[in-house]
């Protein structure tokens, strides 16, 4: 080999190296910049709901390709793809239920449609499906809540008595009416959003969100005693001893009724009928 | 300064501007008819096929799947379905047949926009390479989509990939993705000379790595013809592919174009006026004219 042959391939190599640990300088911060980008947009807004059958968030992220086919089978339009510079992950297929909420149909197309297994083909029974759970966030606006009778959220429900279910509470502002409190239990709601798509105020009470906002969770020991006792048949402790009040003479309690009994004081209660009053302030006359 | 000639021009002058662009002209009718046959769905309600690149179901039978896409989710740990599989194996073996990189020039809707860019280019006598990339830089973000994928356990690259944003664009709502074709046209119009398509985009290199054991491939069977006119080298977006064949630098002499990045585009047959090039497979090595070719010839 000549010195000038030697010089120009110690030069080319020089150039090699310079020129690989650009390119891997620059793909590699291309690369950080979008697994950033990535980590980002992965997190779902809290109103998009995924279709039925989604996996985990994670895990669907790994396994949508992003094909549409799920948005193409839904006979009421209600899927559609995340956008470029939308919030949603590019390409990924979810609803609004304020806009348009999930039918529930009974063969599930979405679901068929997806190729990869994003949409879990195990789901077959769409009551099974966990879209999302809704919330009844605003108690403040809700007219139930108020003393009306709306329960629009609860009669729309697919499965009303079981996600959604009214609850009686005494009204204490008109003292003689009932509030019918709607509860939404999160073993039977799906998520569909069709409460919140039909809640009658400008800005919907209930709302359907990601079951893990939505959701709370009880510390793993927490038991809640009337159950255990209810699953055991009896009480798991000593019965309780009836409890002694200290009072004094002629003072009794009575718990979970009257409260205080003053039996010194004879108070005569005012009937609710007027004209027994008239009639005792005649006998005290006379 | 001498103005570039448009590559082509001998040919067109001799046998007219349709012939001397037939391939071309081929080319974006195949483009934009795979894209119609999408189309067709969302705008006339007709569904012959639904989905988009990604994964495709065609008359309710045949699905297929982007093996690229499906590699990604591989690497980002997720096991697909056997519909997803068996449809990215016969992608697989449709484009080991006609040339990996048939996907760039005969399918891809960004090929239409940086050819676009890239003869805008020439006529604005916008002259050399621009920012220059490395032949090799392709592979490399291939190696990144696929590693990043991997690590962040998401198919990342696809929420920036310009060639699946286009296409779900156009078929699902295009949101800000006008920007991202906006972007690589700029840029490979005033930044770097055939820059994504032919030295960036990882599609591109992943298809091209079927394509270097691909059936289906151009020949310069005719090389002894070629006058050095350099049209064909001024046109093709690989113009590294044509050398080892047209100048016989292979070692077994073939004048077969083997590399995988040949894009298939038959833009060099449009513009050759000595009809140096042909359509063959890689079984056929023998050189010299075809008969019907030297008729053309011969005036």
């Amino acid at each position: 080999m000549t010195e000038a042959s030697q010089k120009s391939g110690a030069m080319s190599r020089r150039q090699f190296l310079s020129d690989t640990a650009k390119t891997a300088c620059g793909v590699s911060l291309f690369g950080f910049g979008l697994g950033m980008y990535s980590q980002q947009a992965r997190s779902l807004p809290p109103l998009a709901v995924r279709p039925p059958g989604a996996l985990a968030e994670d895990e669907f992220a790994s396994a949508c390709i992003r094909c549409g086919l799920c948005v193409r089978d839904c006979p009421y339009d209600t899927l559609k793809l995340g956008r470029f510079g939308d919030d949603v992950l590019t390409g990924t297929p979810y609803f609004t239920a304020r806009d348009v909420p999930c039918e529930m149909c009974d063969d599930i197309p979405c679901l068929k449609a997806c190729p990869t297994g994003a949409l879990d083909p195990e789901l077959e029974i769409i009551d099974d499906a966990r879209m999302g759970l809704a919330a009844l966030i605003d108690q403040e606006t809700c007219l139930n809540f108020q003393g009306l009778r709306c329960e629009v959220c609860y009669r729309i429900c697919p499965l009303i008595e079981e996600a959604i279910t009214l609850d009686l509470q005494h009204n204490q502002r008109s003292g003689d009416h009932a509030f019918f409190i709607p509860v939404v239990h999160s073993d039977a709601c799906t998520g569909c959003g069709k409460c919140e798509h039909a809640c009658v105020l400008p800005e919907a009470a209930i709302k359907v969100m990601p079951r893990k906002l939505a959701k709370g969770k009880s510390a793993e020991h927490y038991r809640l005693g009337w159950e255990e006792k209810q699953k055991a048949g009896g009480s798991l402790v000593n019965p309780d001893v009836q409890h002694e009040y200290n009072l004094p003479a002629g003072v009794e309690y009575e718990h979970g009724g009257r409260g205080l009994i003053e039996e010194k004081v004879e108070a005569v209660p005012f009937s609710g009928n007027p004209l027994d009053t008239l009639k005792q302030h005649k006998a005290d006359l006379q | 300064m001498k103005k570039l000639k448009m590559p082509g021009t001998d040919r067109i002058a001799r046998v007219g501007w349709l012939k001397a662009n037939e391939w071309l002209l081929l080319r974006r009718a195949s483009q934009l008819f795979i894209l119609g046959l999408f189309l067709i769905g969302p705008v006339a309600d007709i569904w012959i096929v639904k989905g988009n690149l990604a994964s495709s179901l065609t008359l309710d039978t045949l699905a297929l799947t982007d093996p690229y896409v499906l590699l990604q989710s591989l690497f980002a740990g997720h096991m697909m379905q056997a519909t997803a599989i068996i449809g990215a194996l016969i992608v697989l073996i449709f484009y080991l047949l006609v040339g990996g990189r048939v996907y760039c020039s005969w399918v891809c809707p960004i090929n239409i926009i940086t050819d676009t860019a890239n003869w805008l280019r020439k006529k604005l006598d916008i002259k050399g390479q621009g920012l220059r990339f490395s032949l090799k830089t392709g592979y490399w973000l291939l190696a990144m989509t696929l590693i990043l994928a991997f690590i962040t356990k998401t198919i990342a690259w696809e929420l920036v990939n310009p060639v699946s944003m286009v296409y779900r664009g156009i078929l699902y709502g295009m949101g800000s993705a006008w920007l991202m074709v906006l972007a690589i046209f700029m840029f490979d119009l005033f930044v770097s000379r055939r820059g994504w398509c032919s030295h960036l985009c990882p599609v591109g290199i992943f298809y091209g790595l079927l394509g270097s054991k691909s059936i289906l491939r151009i020949t310069a069977m005719n090389r002894e013809q070629c006058n050095d006119c350099m049209d064909c080298f001024s046109v093709c977006p690989e113009p590294q592919v044509i050398k080892p064949a047209l100048k016989i630098l292979t070692e077994d002499k073939n004048p077969l174009i083997q590399s995988g990045r040949c894009t298939n585009c038959a833009r060099c047959i449009d513009v050759c006026d000595q009809n140096v090039f042909s359509f063959t497979t890689r079984f056929n090595k023998q050189d010299g004219m075809h008969l019907h070719q030297q008729k053309e010839i011969m005036p």
